[in-house]
């Protein structure tokens, strides 16, 4: 399980940048689209929600190949 | 446990619960009246208005409640539970009791949405170090293999709030006139507020400190700095993350997708009409509540995350069959290929430009009057005047006060719905509605499509039509109506939306315990708070506008399961927190502080 749990943090790097890079595709239009409703909804996305997997999961990742889920 | 002992915990539990539920309600009575809220202080023909109301949603609504969660979570690390979220109550109740009387935007322009902002942003930072408070105040006084037993008390809380929000609003809209509601009675489940939290305010004054942090307070084992030493120290911060990757991420979604995507769901996507809703939504969430006493309970024999992850799976293999079956329950189309023999019971195909639907028999008929249900089939060329008007349509009416309703165009190539119904008196009134602006040769008219998801229930009521245009509901030329639905289409949908809230109660019931049994005593508040608000608020906060934006795009590009599409986003969350939960959280992972 150790084994497992520490490559698995490869994985959820792997994540976090694949979830940006399709963020980035699939909400992108909202910061241009020029509607205010869109700007706020984009802002959230991009400036909170996405730092936050993508920051979160990175670490998370790092931390597990490092050993700090070891049992 | 001695009974002296289980008196003060439900003395403890009293207290707690009664403030965070209203302060859930506060929260909640903002969102369930948005639509009347927008009226009086958001008119959408003013864009600074308009933004300010977005702002008010998402800002207050996800992006405060961690910032809520860090600034008080430190607070009662630092002073205490018990003050800390005395304050946050008297915050919250403050702000919802002032949202009721801000004058309108009429009245003081721009100076109203502002104002609702800024409560609107307290409510959020209340709510926001609320909670944790609560749970760590509940979890401190109970006995260690009763946690999850005691603190899932406090799971019913969010829910119990909800139901609360949706019950004053029901009652007090039938205890007033439409006109008196939408004038000022809007303004009273804010107002009643107040009232609930003053006596929670006393009930927790009375309340001691939590056992644990005042023998920590005692030997000096308190935190001097809660933020750095829960996000700076790399063993508490790793079990943060753990936290919200493997439990709370996937819990915010089931939670959002069980309750309000379930509701969005119904309003928007099947068109029912909103009191139904409302009224199957809390007959489903009063169902469902005890469920998050049993879960919690069953926490303390089998373990917290056996329950959490069987949660979790459930929704992640669950959902696309239960919104498939909600949607097809009233889909007529379906209803018809399913064999059902509605077909024959009030169509009639005709070929005159009055397209009577119903037969002389048939309005003679005293059950039609009770929401009887009738498909309509025609494809016919409906005007002399050149225009072909090609016209198949199946679906379901469900019939009450209307008589009859005719499809017409004038010599402006103006498509209108004309319809007769009876008014409260018994009196037939004509009436009429606007379909498309123009049609030419050949044209299937767009707008005329969405009749055939409406109820003439709602045709009957001029009113209801005009506010749907005044609410943004229907574009131009679009009448977008909505369906009321036979008992028994009630029931089933009452059940599939029951079956999601046993969902929420699986991963929700626990969590509280699970939360406060990661972090050690000093720094419990701030870092148990803040995974919490981050699942719940963010995760599962954007979940209704992310699953609309998706909805919404597979229905631009013809996908014919457009609505399933919204739940790839709780789905994909769930799946993913499914497997770090299983993989990473260790059955014993309280022992490690503790």
């Amino acid at each position: 399980m150790n084994t497992l749990k520490k490559y698995l943090g490869i994985v959820w790097i792997i994540l976090a940048m694949a979830i940006s890079y399709y963020f980035i595709g699939i909400f992108g239009s909202k910061l241009t689209s020029g509607k205010q409703d869109d700007l706020v909804f984009g802002i959230i996305i991009f400036f909170i929600l996405l730092p936050l997997i993508v920051t979160g999961l990175t670490i998370f990742g790092w931390y597990a190949l490092t050993d700090e889920y070891e049992d | 446990m001695s009974e002296k002992t289980t008196k003060g915990i439900w003395k403890v539990i009293t207290a707690s619960s009664l403030g965070t539920m209203i302060e859930w309600y506060d929260f909640y009575i903002f969102g369930s009246l948005a639509v009347v809220l927008s009226t009086k202080f958001f008119p959408t023909d003013n864009p600074t208005a308009a933004f300010l109301s977005t702002l008010a949603t998402f800002a207050a609504g996800f992006v405060v409640r961690p910032f809520g969660a860090l600034f008080f979570g430190r607070l009662g690390d630092l002073i205490g539970r018990k003050y800390t979220f005395m304050v946050t109550l008297l915050i919250m109740g403050g702000a919802t009791f002032l949202i009721g009387c801000i004058p309108s935007y009429q009245t003081i322009g721009y100076l109203a949405p502002l104002l609702v902002l800024l409560l609107r942003l307290l409510q959020g930072l209340a709510l926001g170090g609320e909670y944790g408070g609560a749970a760590t105040y509940v979890a401190e006084h109970a006995p260690k293999n009763q946690k999850g037993y005691w603190t899932s008390w406090i799971q019913i809380t969010a829910t119990a709030g909800l139901f609360l929000s949706l019950l004053v609003i029901l009652l007090t809209k039938g205890l007033l006139s439409k006109e008196a509601f939408e004038e000022w009675g809007w303004r009273v489940p804010f107002w009643i507020s107040i009232f609930m939290v003053i006596i929670s305010y006393v009930i927790r004054k009375n309340m001691d400190e939590s056992p644990a942090f005042a023998k920590a307070k005692t030997e000096g084992k308190t935190s001097l700095n809660p933020l750095k030493e829960s996000f700076n120290n790399r063993l508490n911060l790793k079990f943060i993350l753990l936290a919200l990757f493997g439990a709370t991420m996937g819990q915010g979604v089931v939670w959002y997708t069980g309750q309000f995507y379930a509701m969005s769901f119904m309003k928007t996507v099947q068109n029912i009409d909103s009191s139904q809703v409302d009224t199957l939504l809390v007959i489903a969430l009063l169902l469902g509540t005890p469920f998050f006493v049993l879960f919690g309970w069953l926490s303390d024999k089998i373990g917290r995350k056996a329950i959490m992850m069987t949660g979790l799976l459930l929704a992640v293999f669950l959902y696309r069959p239960i919104y498939r079956e909600m949607y097809l329950l009233t889909d007529a189309k379906t209803m018809k290929e399913s064999g059902n023999s509605l077909v024959s019971e009030g169509c009639k195909v005709i070929d005159s430009p009055v397209a009577s639907i119903l037969t002389e028999s048939d309005k003679a008929d005293p059950s039609i009057k009770n929401s009887k249900v009738f498909i309509v089939t025609k494809t016919d060329s409906l005007f002399s005047s050149g225009a072909i008007f090609h016209y198949t349509k199946t679906d379901t009416l469900f019939l009450d006060k209307a008589l009859a309703f005719d499809l017409n165009k004038n010599a402006k190539k103006e498509v209108w719905l004309k319809y007769d119904a009876k008014n409260s008196n018994g009196d037939v009134i004509h009436n009429s509605v606007k379909l498309k602006n123009s049609l030419k040769a050949g044209d299937t008219p767009a707008g005329v499509d969405t009749i055939h998801c409406g109820s003439l229930r709602q045709f009957a009521d001029a009113k209801t039509i005009h506010k749907s245009h005044e609410f943004g509901k229907s574009k131009i030329g679009n009448v977008i109506l909505t369906k009321n639905i036979t008992s028994n289409v009630k029931w089933y949908l009452v059940f599939l939306v029951f079956i999601q809230v046993l969902f929420v109660t699986m991963v929700y019931g626990p969590i509280a315990a699970f939360l406060v049994e990661m972090f050690p005593v000093k720094i419990r508040y701030t870092s148990m708070s803040l995974p919490y608000h981050v699942g719940n608020g963010i995760f599962g906060g954007l979940l209704p506008a992310i699953s609309t934006y998706f909805v919404t795009t597979a229905k631009n590009v013809g996908n014919p399961e457009f609505y399933l599409e919204g739940l790839w986003y709780p789905i994909g969350i769930a799946a993913v927190c499914f497997i770090i939960g299983m993989i990473y959280i260790d059955r014993k992972i309280n022992t490690l502080h503790d």
